[in-house]
């Protein structure tokens, strides 16, 4: 077996007893990913230098007993849009192209704490906008199970990365369902925890009222560890929630009796891809064979999630995405006559398509005239979704669904239909506008070999929970690899 | 479609957003716009009268930070991805 | 011509006196070399975020309070988005749709009578960095220190009518924000601004004109000048059959004129919405209780205390309240010294007649309570005479000199050597036989004459009545 193959918790027991020298499975990292990249593309910088020299710090940490953690030594991809000191960070975006950030980010440093080894920065959507890794402005990132088909996005390149067996986890930002619908198109896990839960001081802001870091992974142990370990509550970033309930891996148990799961028909209807369905509904199904209670309700407002996220994501980028204009940092046009014009040459070289398309919808709806016709409804829309939310939580422990409708698409096949590229975050987007935790979970293979995802979507602050239950639904199969990682 | 924005109004959000179209772009903007706006305007069906807009999804209220000096001397961390400098200050074409 | 009357709205922007920036542990300090203030989140670097200082919001809710507002219990921030390269992230974190203060006001006096100037809103907000223009490369410098400095906006209601109400409304805001320590107020150094907006109508008009908000008044003159041109540029417009048009407009302060600041590109649009990245403040009944029990004395509480306690006149009192700088001055002095009214003397006269001659305000005085009490002791002991003491004021009030020290350097105290003393009135009383004759013959007056010349060969150390005395014992 390949050290690739062991996940995140197996190799920091192998580092801690000894079995494997840090620089070991650092080496093992780069290597794959000097082997793979050609395929994948899912980094945006590897850090080879830097990567063995922090293997070689955390080893005599290890050694001397003042590194503890399950993932001292453990080597991890980061998603291109934390913050990291020393080591440039673009956002897959022109105008960051050569922005070498002068801190890193909160959660980053809390990896940085237990020991981990930063192998570099993971591909991502222009600035988290997309849903396929196509916007990257560095190129594309492939699906390890099929290099013809997107790895999804915005955390494609961190997802991909987890996959394909070129690092041990990776950190990935979620803010319509940037963490999950990647890990159920690369056949990972990944979770999104509430909002607050993990600091986004450090994180370059798409939507910042969405916005969270959270884990991907191999498998739902690794996720938990990696959680309890990057959670905080961090005084720099005043939306940061101080909780005493962090010790996720307590919830690592294999028992789902009496707990209530609400499946939303709401969330079966048109535009599920039937195999997708199957393959969620059978995953319920052993659920409920472990003692769960299943029960189909009605969650409603689903179809108003995308229109009401997309106002208030846009209108929050077109503000967050102002700072970009090459007086401070980034890219500066090369040519241009007086102040305005700088700014928009700049502006309009540094940006991608998508990026622009959001910047003016987000313009738009903030502008007089249009503010309360568009952003304030979009605002009282999500207080309609969050209420939705807490009356089948008054229900129900937890409400499970696809993490996407369909498996992924074929390279290409997204960008030129954009509305039909959003729906595709129909059952990711409503968790993000009402702060909840969710996780994605592998169920299985469409007829195509692409993975099939689990969403378990639970109520704010009962990670635990969900995480319980997918750790139960977890040991009913076997761990799958990709055939890049199976190899 | 239901929304038809004009060159104007593709002229005017490119003033607010710093943003310079061509003549394809700004086509493609406006078809882009018109086909959001037509699919946010789904919001319309739902009654939200009497409704509060939620911008924060937690009742977290009241964080503050004391009145301490915790941060010296910064400029060159500050500088340190200017495009152009001149004398430890950014440089940008004349503004009056 | 018919008759116009003026119509005046003020916006004031107070710097408040944090040691720290709204929004980050960055110092306020002024001067410094550019940028040294600065960190990730007052230069808007990419995943910084701000977290607010809560001493600002103190200081808003204490100047809401002095000002007769209602505070706002549960109140938030909303960004202001334009791009500026002073504004590092392109959007200015304010408040507009729950300011922390609303509906005051504060009751002003000028020749026309009393009146009571309304407060629409207070709000907090951060101030932008500084721009030096280069004319010679046709560029711009950022400097980011005072960018993230906390301010907050004090927009009154259209309630002034003439540059002399807007100067009084100044004035008493300044007062009343210095006695609360919330700000130092300088205007030169722009720690308070105030833009004017200002419209014109026909005298009985029920609707206002048409108004103009300028910008960039540095000095009390220039918002005078500014409004009365102004004034006069909106009437001839009107008198020409012309249009007023809203716009800003910048003040001139070499050209004495303001022109339009229109660009295609400010569009003004600013698209308001609640900042994200902030979390609403929730005023508590007990957190306002508290910040009230902590006011600070005002000016008419202190003007009672100073009579009585000081047993100064109401005059004097009056003088010496005017700035918080003057009585804090006084008090200080006071407490050293335990001579109240030579104290307020010093001040109402001396001190009050260098900070015009040298057109400086209270607040730029920099001597020390120790120097003055000093100086005060040593002409009450006699050691130097009146008018040396006034000499040794003035090097007190430019240099903070300690006066010991320098009447010792200078060697100006008095001669209190009778023998020493004697001897130079001798020598006048011989050389000045003519003033010596008429003195005698009855021409009493003659003895001003001897004691000048006596002064005169003492270089002004000698104490008059002594000279005086001693003479008179010579002439017999």
């Amino acid at each position: 077996m390949s050290l690739m193959q062991l996940t995140a918790v197996e190799l920091g027991k192998k580092i801690k007893e000894g079995e494997v020298p840090v620089v070991e499975a650092t080496e093992a990292a780069l290597n794959a990913i000097e082997a793979k990249e050609d395929k994948i593309n899912s980094f945006v910088t590897v850090d080879r230098e830097g990567a063995l020299k922090q293997a070689e710090e955390v080893q005599k940490k290890i050694d001397a007993g003042e590194l503890t953690s399950p993932l001292a030594g453990v080597p991890v991809a980061v998603k291109d849009n934390m913050c990291t000191e020393g080591l440039l960070t673009t956002c897959s975006s022109k105008i960051l192209g050569n922005f070498v950030p002068t801190f890193t980010s909160e959660a980053v440093l809390n990896l940085k704490k237990a020991g981990a080894v930063i192998l570099g920065k993971t591909n991502m959507d222009e600035f988290a906008m997309g849903s396929t890794t196509e916007t990257s402005a560095f190129g594309e990132t492939k699906n390890p199970w099929n290099t013809e088909h997107v790895p999804g996005g915005s955390s494609g390149g961190s997802c991909a990365a987890v996959a394909a067996g070129e690092c041990f986890y990776a950190l990935g930002s979620d803010t319509g369902g940037s963490i999950r619908q990647p890990s159920s198109f690369c056949g990972v896990t990944g979770i999104k925890p509430t909002y607050g839960t993990v600091s986004r001081y450090g994180l370059i802001a798409y939507g910042s009222s969405l916005d969270q870091i959270g884990p991907v992974a191999k498998d739902v142990t690794d996720c938990a560890t990696i959680l309890e370990t990057i959670a905080s509550h961090d005084i720099k970033d005043s939306t940061s929630v101080e909780r005493d309930d962090t010790d996720f891996t307590s919830a690592l148990v294999d028992d789902v009796k009496g707990m209530k799961i609400g499946i939303p028909k709401d969330y079966f209807g048109e535009g599920l891809d039937p195999e997708v369905k199957d393959a969620v509904l059978a995953a319920a199904k052993k659920l409920e064979e472990k003692g769960a209670i299943v029960e189909e309700f009605e969650l409603s407002l689903v179809e108003y999630a995308i229109p009401a996220y997309y106002v208030i994501a846009c209108a929050e980028a077109s503000s967050n995405l102002e700072r970009f204009d090459g007086v401070k940092y980034g890219y500066r046009t090369k040519e241009y006559e007086g102040l305005h014009n700088m700014y928009k040459k700049t502006r309009s070289e540094g940006f991608g398509a998508e990026v622009k398309r959001r910047i003016m919808l987000g313009s738009f709806v903030l502008s007089s005239g249009y503010y309360d016709a568009y952003y304030l409804k979009a605002l009282r829309t999500k207080a309609l979704i969050k209420k939705a939310f807490d009356k089948a939580f008054e229900k129900y422990d937890m409400i499970l669904g696809p993490a996407a409708p369909t498996t992924a698409p074929k390279l290409g096949e997204s960008l030129s239909d954009p509305i039909k590229m959003y729906l595709g975050d129909i059952y990711t987007i409503s968790v993000n506008l009402a702060g909840l935790p969710g996780i994605s979970v592998p169920c299985g293979v469409d007829s195509k070999g692409l993975p099939i995802g689990l969403q378990l979507i639970g109520d704010c602050f009962q990670e635990k929970k969900i995480i319980q239950a997918a750790y139960a639904y977890e040991q009913t199969r076997e761990l799958v690899f990709s055939p890049l990682l199976a190899e | 479609m239901a929304n038809v924005i004009s060159d104007e109004t593709i002229e005017y959000v490119g003033i607010l957003a710093k943003l310079e179209l061509n003549k394809e772009e700004q086509e493609q903007a406006k078809k882009d716009m018109g086909e959001m706006l037509d699919y946010i305007d789904k919001l319309n069906e739902l009654d939200t009268s009497g409704v509060e807009p939620m911008s924060h999804v937690f009742p977290v209220n009241n964080v503050f930070r004391e009145d301490e000096v915790t941060n010296g001397d910064g400029h060159e961390a500050t500088l340190a991805n200017a495009p152009e400098v001149k004398e430890n200050a950014f440089l940008v074409p004349k503004t009056v | 011509m018919k008759q116009y009357e003026t119509v005046i709205g003020l916006e004031v922007h107070v710097e408040l006196a944090t040691k720290t920036k709204i929004f980050c542990g960055c110092s306020t300090a002024f001067g410094g070399a550019p940028n040294t203030h600065t960190c990730p989140v007052c230069t808007g670097m990419p995943g910084s975020l701000p977290v607010l200082n809560k001493q600002v919001v103190e200081y808003a809710i204490a100047v809401g309070l002095a000002t007769n507002c209602s505070i706002t219990q549960y109140c938030k921030f909303d960004r202001k988005n334009y791009f500026y390269p002073d504004n590092p992230q392109n959007y200015q974190i304010s408040q507009l749709y729950l300011p922390i203060c609303r509906n005051g006001g504060i009751e002003i006096e000028t020749a026309a009578g009393r009146k009571t100037i309304g407060i629409h809103e207070i709000h907090m907000e951060e101030d932008a960095g500084k721009l030096v223009h280069d004319d010679w490369t046709g560029s711009s410098m950022v400097d980011y220190n005072r960018s993230g400095v906390p301010l907050i906006e004090i927009v009154s209601e259209p309630d002034m009518r003439s540059a002399d109400e807007v100067i009084a409304y100044l004035e008493k805001l300044r007062m009343i924000i210095q006695y609360l320590g919330a700000s130092d107020c300088k205007l030169q150094e722009g720690s308070m601004r105030a833009d004017v907006n200002l419209s014109v109508r026909e005298v009985g008009a029920a609707e206002f004109g048409t108004r103009t908000e300028m910008k960039n008044l540095n000095s009390f003159k220039a918002i005078s000048h500014a409004i009365e041109g102004e004034r006069a540029r909106q009437i001839e417009l009107l008198e020409e059959g012309r249009q007023v048009i809203q716009e800003t407009r910048r003040w001139d302060d070499n050209k004495e004129s303001s022109y339009a600041m229109r660009s295609k590109e400010d569009a003004q649009d600013y698209r308001y919405f609640p900042e994200p990245d902030l979390v609403p403040i929730v005023i508590s009944d007990e957190w306002l209780q508290a910040v009230k029990d902590r006011q600070p004395e005002l000016r008419s509480e202190k003007l009672e205390r100073y009579k009585k306690e000081y047993d100064i006149p109401e005059y004097d009192a009056e003088i010496i309240t005017g700035t918080k700088k003057m009585a804090d001055i006084f008090e200080a002095t006071t407490a050293i010294c335990n001579k109240p009214k030579k104290v307020s003397n010093w001040l109402m006269v001396e001190t009050m007649r260098l900070l015009k001659e040298n057109e400086m305000e209270a607040e730029d005085i920099s001597f020390s309570p120790e120097n003055l009490a000093k100086l005060i002791e040593m002409a009450d002991a006699g050691e130097i005479n009146s008018s040396v003491a006034k000499e040794v004021f003035e090097e007190i009030f430019k240099n903070n000199i300690d006066p010991e020290k320098y009447v010792e350097e200078k060697g100006l105290k008095t001669v209190s050597d009778d023998g020493a003393l004697r001897e130079v009135i001798e020598k006048v009383v011989a050389d000045n036989p003519k003033s010596v004759e008429d003195y005698n013959s009855g021409k009493k007056k003659a003895i001003g004459f001897l004691v000048g010349q006596t002064m005169k060969a003492m270089q002004g150390k000698a104490d008059p009545g002594m000279v005086n005395k001693i003479l008179k014992e010579i002439l017999g």
